[in-house]
């Protein structure tokens, strides 16, 4: 296996895998992965349980060597923040001092320990052990230690899981203010929806293979197979139509009638097009 | 050395909130004070208490800490974070077997101070105590390598634990248990530590014996765990 950090070979992309196979064993849990990430760019990971995303993760941080294939990561791992869904937290340790032993470890302030504590809301739990937190303060508070570094590449594997929607959206916010200081996001998840907000890209992983990748509206837009639109009218009624140019004749009747109260096509989800493409479900 | 540091605060942080490994270091020099001070027995050799609870104690504080520690790491992801985070294998290692072996050197001075020992006796005690603790370290440090979670670490740490343990409080009662107790290093320990207290005035004097035996436990440890971490590394 080829592994480099040169940025003239990896064309502008910030991780580029090409072929990549890994093997444990008799088992191939990946089949020729090939991947070209840009900087800045939420690149969602989506696949149920065992379809290869952990594995493709640590082999882009390194924790990993894969059988076969070429890694160019344009980052050193000391330029990596990873934030996993069991959030390896100190629960004895307050919340402060979780975030001063990697202040120690990257060798940044301490006053550090204070802004990314306010920036995720946290600052008046500081002193707080870790294990007296809710789940969603637990989240942004490995959150925090992830991006306390100001890493160039970010590992989120389920950030939300199993958050209320109030703190789902908070660790959206802070995932957005993150990418928009330039910072590439990797992001596993199973929220479909989290997926279509947050995610430039997506891969959708099935038994180590990348099934499908792309934009997420473009996916869905690619598999609309049926070419509909749905209609709700005032009175309750719920129409599907061919989106078609008779369909515009009969929308503008509803229009001029001051029927229609909703309007939308019917392409499909993340899910719907896993589903097709693997015949099963994404969790 | 930063890295390593910043490990050691962390432990020095947790010894007060983590009370399983807090008793650990504190159980037996405390049973030693009182046993020491509250019994008197006729004939009884002196330091009975200190030797027999000090030997104990090189057998399972640093042994039951070490893998403890590593292993409840493991089981939580913490060890995960920390080799993501530019923290090497040995650094890990240093910073929390430095960690265990200085609060447990501060028992052995407590074992020290409550016995009788006195200026040569004194510093051989508190030498092959720190030797010992060593040993218990590197085993510890191999169990926790080997475990996937605190579960496995323990049910592979009690059996080791009483071996090294007991085995030589227990060579006082049965001549072959005695015979199989030589071979280990808190056997050896033991010994040494009873002759110095059976015999006042006592010399104290470290065999060739205790050095080799010492020397093939902590070799056969660091085997035990080179292996280990051959197989699955440390996180």
């Amino acid at each position: 296996m080829k592994k480099s950090n040169m940025r003239n070979e990896s064309n502008g992309n910030i991780v580029v895998l090409s072929n990549v196979v890994q093997r444990f064993g008799e088992k191939e849990v990946l089949k020729g992965i090939s991947l070209a990430v840009k900087p800045g760019e939420i690149v969602g990971l989506l696949g149920p349980s065992g379809a290869g995303k952990t594995t493709m993760i640590k082999i882009v941080t390194g924790q990993l060597e894969a059988t076969s294939g070429t890694v160019k990561v344009d980052s050193t791992s000391k330029e990596m923040g990873m934030m996993m869904d069991s959030h390896g937290l100190y629960e004895r340790l307050s919340c402060y001092d979780n975030l001063k032993l990697f202040a120690q470890i990257y060798n940044i302030p301490f006053r550090r320990i204070d802004e990314v504590l306010q920036k995720v809301g946290l600052s008046e739990a500081k002193k707080r052990p870790v294990d007296k937190l809710s789940k969603g303060m637990r989240g942004r508070l490995a959150l925090a230690r992830a991006v306390m570094h100001e890493p160039k590449i970010l590992f989120l594997d389920e950030p939300t899981s199993g958050l209320d929607p109030t703190t789902t959206n908070q660790i959206h916010e802070l995932i957005l203010e993150e990418q928009a200081k330039g910072i590439t996001i990797f992001l596993t998840t199973h929220n479909m929806a989290e997926a279509e907000k947050l995610c430039q890209h997506v891969a959708l992983l099935h038994e180590g293979n990348i099934v499908e990748y792309g934009e997420p509206k473009e996916i869905c837009r690619k598999y609309n197979h049926q070419k509909k639109l749905q209609i709700r009218l005032y009175d309750g009624k719920c129409i599907e139509i061919a989106n078609n140019k008779e369909a515009a004749e009969t929308v503008q009747s509803y229009l001029t009638q001051e029927l229609l109260e909703t309007i939308h096509s019917t392409e499909p989800n993340l899910e719907t097009v896993f589903m097709e493409l693997t015949g099963s479900k994404l969790e | 050395m930063r890295n390593i540091i910043a490990i050691f605060q962390k432990q020095v942080k947790e010894t007060f909130k983590n009370k399983t490994i807090f008793i650990q270091f504190i159980m037996f020099p405390i049973m030693a004070i009182i046993m020491e001070n509250a019994i008197e027995i006729a004939n009884m050799p002196e330091n009975y208490f200190v030797n027999l609870f000090a030997s104990m104690y090189i057998g399972m504080a640093p042994l039951t800490s070490m893998a403890s520690i590593m292993s409840e790491e493991k089981e939580k992801n913490t060890l995960r974070v920390l080799m993501m985070s530019q923290v090497k294998p040995m650094q890990y290692l240093i910073g929390t077997g430095s960690y265990i072996w200085a609060i447990c050197m501060v028992g052995a001075c407590v074992f020290g101070v409550t016995g009788t020992y006195e200026g040569k006796e004194l510093a051989v005690f508190i030498g092959i105590m720190a030797a010992g603790i060593l040993a218990s370290l590197l085993i510890g440090a191999a169990i926790g390598t080997w475990s996937r979670n605190q579960m496995s670490a323990t049910s592979l740490t009690i059996p080791i634990m009483f071996v090294f343990a007991f085995l030589p409080m227990l060579s006082g009662f049965n001549e072959a248990i005695a015979k199989v107790a030589r071979f280990i290093y808190s056997g050896q320990i033991y010994d040494l530590m009873n002759q110095m207290g059976y015999q006042s005035g006592y010399q104290p004097e470290i065999s060739l014996e205790m050095v080799a035996v010492i020397g093939a436990n902590m070799l056969v440890a660091i085997l035990f765990f080179a292996f280990s971490y051959r197989k699955s590394g440390l996180a």
